[in-house]
């Protein structure tokens, strides 16, 4: 248990190419701790399936989701924001910004996995936070493979199978809200910050994002206040950079922070 | 229909996100600023939803059993729970409170 909870830790950790020569480690037990964190999390796929039927997409839409998009927090957004009277646009813009982070992730994975070209349109679709986390720490670059494509089969597939149960369920549930289920989401999306909460930058963009967020809720159309609260990032690392005081610092942090804020938005 | 423009542009957005990531020179990611955002837009986006859809109603804010639930989440990470204790911790605490109240 806590060997999961050690993996889903080091999401948010820098990635060390070094780590790539130092020692071997046996593949039984890294398929043991991809299968650990794709059966865990692969099982909350069935909270989405009655999180997305209770917000009043059909079986199809919400199995669509987890097939096509499989990344748990995008999709949890994207309900969300629909359930909320969001339109189709800002709904899609906020999960598509969740997802920008794989793309990150996928920078480093490339490194590590050294896939052929052709395969990597197909890897493509595994990867998310729990990949990453079961993959970067793995000491050789057959163990990151096997630890990528163990976690990415098994959550690949159970997610979408217990989707598929959850949305069936949600029916025979009846009123999903008196199960508590609305406070899935939340939860999943709080476990998923958490390990990232280290150090004092980290802590106070997600305070400035929840005011953000909270503020703006009541002013602005649905899905609107979470895109605004991804300025939260931008502003907190340029006041971190004058907050060092350095004249190149707070100079260069101010100009660097249009470039990848641009770049996201071009995509 | 709207829901079904929703799914497709989240669907390619995100698969492309991914994607890129694969195909593009490990050189962009070079620079530490690019680093230190992309770490923290997750924190923020994530920050955000978290609270909105704890104290969200729509265009309201409210205070209600969910908040117990995400307090009870909170709680199991703070003891290291795995994943699926800490959801379900939620879910158990949020119902809890309603049957009660």
């Amino acid at each position: 248990m806590a060997e999961k909870t050690a993996h889903l830790r080091t999401t948010a950790e820098p990635a060390s190419g070094s780590t790539l020569a130092a020692g071997t480690k046996p593949d039984a037990a890294v398929v043991r701790d991809a299968l650990g964190v794709g059966v865990a999390v692969g099982l909350s796929g069935f909270a989405f399936g009655v999180t997305s039927a209770g917000s009043g997409l059909s079986l199809l839409q919400t199995c669509a989701l987890s097939l096509l998009v499989f990344t748990g927090a995008s999709q949890f957004a994207l309900v969300g924001a629909l359930a909320a009277g969001g339109n189709p646009y800002t709904a899609a813009a906020g999960a598509f910004f969740l997802g920008v982070r794989n793309a990150f992730y996928g920078l480093r994975l490339s490194q590590l996995l050294a896939l052929p070209r052709a395969l990597r349109p197909l890897a493509a679709q595994w990867v998310i936070d729990e990949t990453t986390a079961v993959t970067l720490p793995q000491p050789t670059r057959r163990a990151a493979r096997i630890g990528f494509t163990v976690t990415g089969l098994t959550l690949y597939v159970l997610w979408n199978l217990t989707t598929l149960l959850g949305a069936l369920g949600a029916e025979a549930l009846g009123d999903t809200d008196a199960w508590g289920l609305d406070a899935a989401s939340p939860a999943v999306f709080l476990a998923l910050l958490a390990p990232m909460l280290k150090s004092t930058t980290e802590r106070v963009t997600a305070g400035l994002a929840v005011l953000l967020a909270l503020g703006l809720l009541p002013v602005l159309p649905a899905g609107v206040p979470v895109l605004l609260s991804a300025l939260a990032a931008p502003v907190v690392l340029f006041l971190m950079g004058r907050a060092k005081g350095g004249d190149a610092g707070a100079g260069t942090t101010g100009t660097k922070d249009a470039g990848p804020a641009r770049t996201e938005e071009d995509r | 229909m709207n829901v079904w423009i929703a799914i497709a542009l989240t669907a390619v957005g995100c698969y492309l996100a991914k994607l890129l990531g694969l195909l593009v020179p490990a050189g962009a990611l070079e620079r530490p600023l690019v680093q230190r955002l992309a770490a923290l837009l997750p924190v923020a986006l994530l920050a955000a939803l978290t609270a909105q859809q704890t104290f969200g109603d729509g265009q309201h804010l409210t205070l209600d059993a969910r908040a117990a639930g995400l307090a009870a989440a909170a709680l199991a990470l703070v003891l290291r729970a795995p994943f699926l204790v800490v959801v379900g911790a939620a879910v158990a605490v949020t119902a809890g409170v309603r049957a009660l109240g």
